[in-house]
């Protein structure tokens, strides 16, 4: 079985032909990409079909670099007689903006040695999905839902089952030329409980993955979604205070992501990051250890080649609390004069514990086990955070009752310094990739 | 390319007829034969939804304007509805063999006889013109719009030796919309959009502040006259100094007192996504069942609608072809409207209330906001300041959320100050709060009578769609809720 799926051959055509047209039009540099994503869902409620939907887009994305002015267009429509034109404004577009030397295509030898590694990232038996697959899956997952203990409570079940394909293709002026398909696939209920006091808490779960058969149990997406809705009932808030905090690894990615917004060079360069000159520093707890990873197979943000054609490798950010690394691209690398690494995110590899989510509540003795995060929002110049939470009391090592209007805040330079625990349980949704995390000595905000 | 201008429908005479779509292809045969191949399997309506979408923004960093963005969306939509059930999908080829492809495709949610599809076409005339715009924004040259980020930014720096860098963004949009339906009506509209953001970072005594101030209208260039850029200037730098004077919030239940404007955020999310009527439909929304109800104190009155000219959330018409006028949420205390598209308007009987709308033709209509405000109440906003022991007046806002059914929702507060004793003392910076949405609407004690629109570029996220919207409220007073402040350890 091979995974190695190619694009069309139009794809290379157009795009090749977009950076003709571009460099005849005065660009000294032109990086073209053409993407095409086809997306097919179904969406039930309440024993039948509520929508589907099924959707094709494609679109023309070029970076022009014109005598060191810089600009990026896109279009959808890709008739030949308007991508003509269009370029050609762009062109002229492009050369009203000032000059700025920094403006470049990567260095082409970031090009090289890219890592040949199957990602399995397509499943060629996408095409066999058929509607009324999709439909089966979609009422066996409301089945399961109302399959559960204080059914009476449950308001309305909406399940999705859905699918995608998305191929690209890219090209640059200066020697890049990559392509990639993948594919994924979802299962997801979602579950509206009716409370006493009048609220109507929902909640939800998904499976899925790069291939049909990642998809999952429709049973178990079910029961779980209404068992987390129902866990829901009664919830309220408690007592501000200083509490540990074991977060979810479901829930993990809010956190994580206000650690990583600061690492970028565009954000080092323009003062906006609490990070900036912390290299070679201890950011975090010992126990603090990621790295950006592009190459995981099936990864949901695994790649060759980054948004430049950088070839992938092995980004450390974290190693024992200390930062090693920060995200640079070939812009802001330039005017930082610190060398690329790549401008995005892919994967994240997190150095684990030995614990399981179980254990690590069990040892919390008591605190507060965050679910999920609501609104709020954390500043990445000055790293303080203030963000909504629910999720549950652990009181003697046990989860109890729910909470919800709740909040915490502190600042993420300390925060990560009270990172007492990491799980072994990286949630596989998600490519951020998450263990349970537990914090000691956060201030939550209730009554 | 540049299509033709949009002819008003009065200026067409008796060929009615779509006119902007005619420069894709797009006249009355292929509008037919599409709803026809929509509702070849028994839907009960349909509509096609074409958008043609042109945006720019220009990015000025470290001084110069250095960075440009151009995009071009063009693509229709095709909806087939039975009941409370859609189907959907587009194509952005229009050809009439990709168009009818779509459409069957998004009729499969009926299943049975073909129903018949209009014959002729009637454009509706006559729309309301809420967009001040004189000039078109694709007539606008990029040479007019650069002055105007550079401008800035000299002032900027120019207010305060304490200001590091400054990012401004600017922004300019036209979208270009047909709407066909199986009732026969055509409906055309052309949107503008512009917006303007000054984002500047502050160092003193080694530490470091940012902050930001944005302003966004369906207006063209004279939108960005003398006045108010002075002020974008001089709030943007204001409110990042102020950073280093402020203090942490405390945590807990507490009063908090909401300014003038932009606190409109806590109706967006306290009440306006809990009265779209999808949610109510379907029973998961907290105010469902509350159509009727007393939910707040006689002198609280919210309203949602599209008609303030030239506001970011105004629209002549929503997405689905229907006039967008004004809706009472709250009347006197009491629950009144829900805000419907027409397939919730179907399902309760009631007409449609002009909010259905959609990020572009890439997605089916929802029920949205538009501009969402509170009208002016008995209170002074002295009064309501005075009558505080202990709390928080909050005047600046980054973002919110909410959950629909739980009623749970939050606001991130950028700047405010502590009151104390009736008086603002300290400011303070970066810290959420969380309410739950009826009982925080039963918390409003007062309302003042200086109802403030914002002009901010508030953009709503549902489903994964985001459309823009609006946002107003007078002074008010909560008189209860949790302020995600710190605890003392």
């Amino acid at each position: 079985m091979t995974t190695r799926e190619t694009v069309p051959e139009e794809f290379r055509s157009i795009a090749h032909d977009a950076v003709r047209v571009a460099l005849k039009a005065g660009a000294n540099g032109v990086s073209a990409r053409i993407a095409k994503v086809r997306e097919v869902g179904v969406q039930w409620r309440d024993g039948q079909i509520e929508q589907v939907t099924e959707s094709t887009t494609r679109g023309l994305g070029l970076s022009l670099y014109v005598d060191n002015r810089f600009a990026s267009v896109s279009t959808s429509d890709l008739r030949r007689e308007a991508i003509q034109p269009f370029i050609a404004d762009a062109v002229a577009m492009t050369r009203t903006l000032s000059e700025d030397a920094f403006r470049t295509l990567p260095d082409p030898a970031l090009y090289a040695n890219r890592p040949t590694l199957d990602l399995l990232l397509a499943d060629p038996a996408h095409g066999t999905m058929t509607a009324a697959r999709r439909r089966d899956l979609a009422r066996a997952i409301e089945d399961a839902a109302r399959s559960v203990p204080k059914v009476d409570r449950i308001l309305s079940v909406t399940t999705s089952v859905s699918d995608s394909r998305s191929e690209m293709f890219r090209v640059t002026s200066n020697g890049f030329e990559g392509e990639r398909v993948d594919t994924s696939f979802w299962l997801s209920g979602s579950v509206t409980v009716q409370d006493d006091d009048g609220r109507r808490p929902e909640e939800g779960d998904l499976s899925g993955g790069r291939f049909i058969g990642d998809l999952g149990d429709p049973g178990a997406v079910g029961r779980s979604s209404a068992q987390r809705a129902l866990s829901r009932l009664g919830a309220g808030k408690v007592s501000s205070g200083v509490m540990t905090l074991v977060l979810d690894n479901r829930a993990g990615g809010r956190f994580v992501g206000a650690l990583l917004s600061p690492l970028a060079a565009s954000a080092i360069q323009q003062r906006r990051s609490f990070l900036e000159g912390r290299a070679g520093q201890a950011v975090g707890s010992p126990l603090l250890s990621l790295a950006d990873e592009p190459l995981i197979p099936r990864g949901f943000g695994s790649r060759h080649f980054d948004g430049e054609g950088i070839s992938a490798r092995r980004l450390p950010l974290f190693e024992a609390g200390v930062l090693k690394n920060y995200y640079v691209d070939t812009y802001y690398g330039k005017k930082l004069s610190m060398p690329p690494t790549t401008g995005s995110t892919s994967n994240l590899d997190w150095g684990l514990g030995p614990k399981s989510q179980a254990e690590l509540i069990s040892e919390a003795g008591d605190g507060v086990f965050v679910t999920g995060f609501l609104g709020g929002n954390s500043n990445g110049t000055t790293g303080d955070y203030s963000l909504g939470i629910q999720g549950f009391m652990i009181r003697r090592g046990k989860v109890a009752e729910p909470v919800a209007e709740m909040n915490i805040s502190g600042n993420q330079l300390d925060l990560w310094k009270r990172l007492v625990g990491v799980g072994n349980d990286p949630y596989e949704y998600s490519s951020m990739r998450t263990p349970t995390l537990v914090f000691e000595g956060v201030s939550f905000a209730g009554v | 390319m540049n299509p033709p201008p949009l002819i008003t429908p009065e200026a067409k005479g008796p060929t009615l007829g779509p006119t902007y779509f005619t420069a894709f292809g797009v006249d009355e045969r292929l509008i037919r034969e599409a709803l026809s191949a929509a509702l070849s399997q028994g839907g009960e309506y349909a509509d096609l939804f074409f958008q043609h979408r042109v945006a720019h923004n220009f990015v000025l960093e470290d001084g110069s304007v250095n960075r440009a963005f151009k995009g071009t969306e063009l693509g229709v939509g095709v909806r087939v509805v039975k009941g409370d059930q859609t189907g959907y999908a587009f194509t952005e080829d229009l050809s009439l063999q990709s168009i009818r492809e779509a459409a069957r495709t998004a009729a499969t949610i009926a299943e049975g006889a073909r129903t018949d599809a209009p014959q002729r076409f009637h454009v509706t005339s006559g729309l309301p013109s809420r967009y001040a715009t004189a000039r078109r924004w694709d007539d606008v040259r990029p040479e007019e719009k650069l002055p105007l980020l550079t401008g800035l930014n000299d002032r900027t720096f120019s207010m305060n030796d304490a200001i590091r860098k400054v990012n401004i963004t600017f922004g300019d949009e036209m979208s270009a919309i047909l709407i066909a339906d199986s009732t026969g009506r055509i409906v055309e509209d052309l949107q503008p959009m512009t917006l303007l953001y000054l984002s500047c970072v502050a160092e003193r005594n080694g530490e470091r502040e940012q902050n930001t101030y944005g302003v966004a209208a369906r207006q063209d260039m004279s939108f960005y006259s003398k006045d108010r850029l002075d002020l974008m200037v001089k709030e943007a730098v204001d409110r990042t100094m102020i950073l280093f004077d402020a203090v942490q919030a405390p945590a807990g239940e507490m009063p908090v007192v909401l300014g003038a404007g932009a606190s409109g955020i806590l109706l967006h999310e306290a009440i306006g996504h809990g009265m779209e009527a999808d949610f109510n439909r379907k029973g998961t929304s907290i105010y469902a069942d509350k159509i009727g109800k007393k939910v707040a104190h006689p002198f609280v009155n919210i309203v949602d609608e599209g008609t303030q000219e030239g506001a970011r959330g105004s629209i002549n018409v929503d997405d689905e072809g229907n006039a967008a006028g004004r809706t009472n949420l709250v009347e006197g205390g009491v629950l009144t409207t829900y805000l419907h598209d027409t397939i919730s308007a179907k399902h309760y009987g009631v007409k449609p209330t002009g909010n259905g709308r959609r990020e572009s033709y890439q997605y089916a209509p929802l029920p949205r906001m538009r501009s969402t405000y509170m009208l002016p109440g008995p209170h002074k906003k002295e009064e309501i300041i005075a009558s505080v022991k202990k709390g928080l007046y909050c005047s600046n806002f980054t973002n919110g959320q909410v959950q629909i059914g739980a009623g749970d929702f939050t606001f991130y507060v950028k700047n405010g100050y502590l009151i104390e004793d009736g008086k603002l003392t300290r400011p303070i910076k970066d810290v959420n709060i969380i309410g739950n949405g009826p009982r925080v609407l039963e918390q409003i004690d007062m309302v003042a009578d200086d109802l403030t629109i914002d002009q901010g570029g508030w953009t709503c996220g549902k489903d994964g769609q985001s459309v823009p919207v609006s946002q107003g409220i007078p002074t008010v007073r909560v008189a209860s809720i949790t302020v995600g402040g710190r605890s003392e350890g």
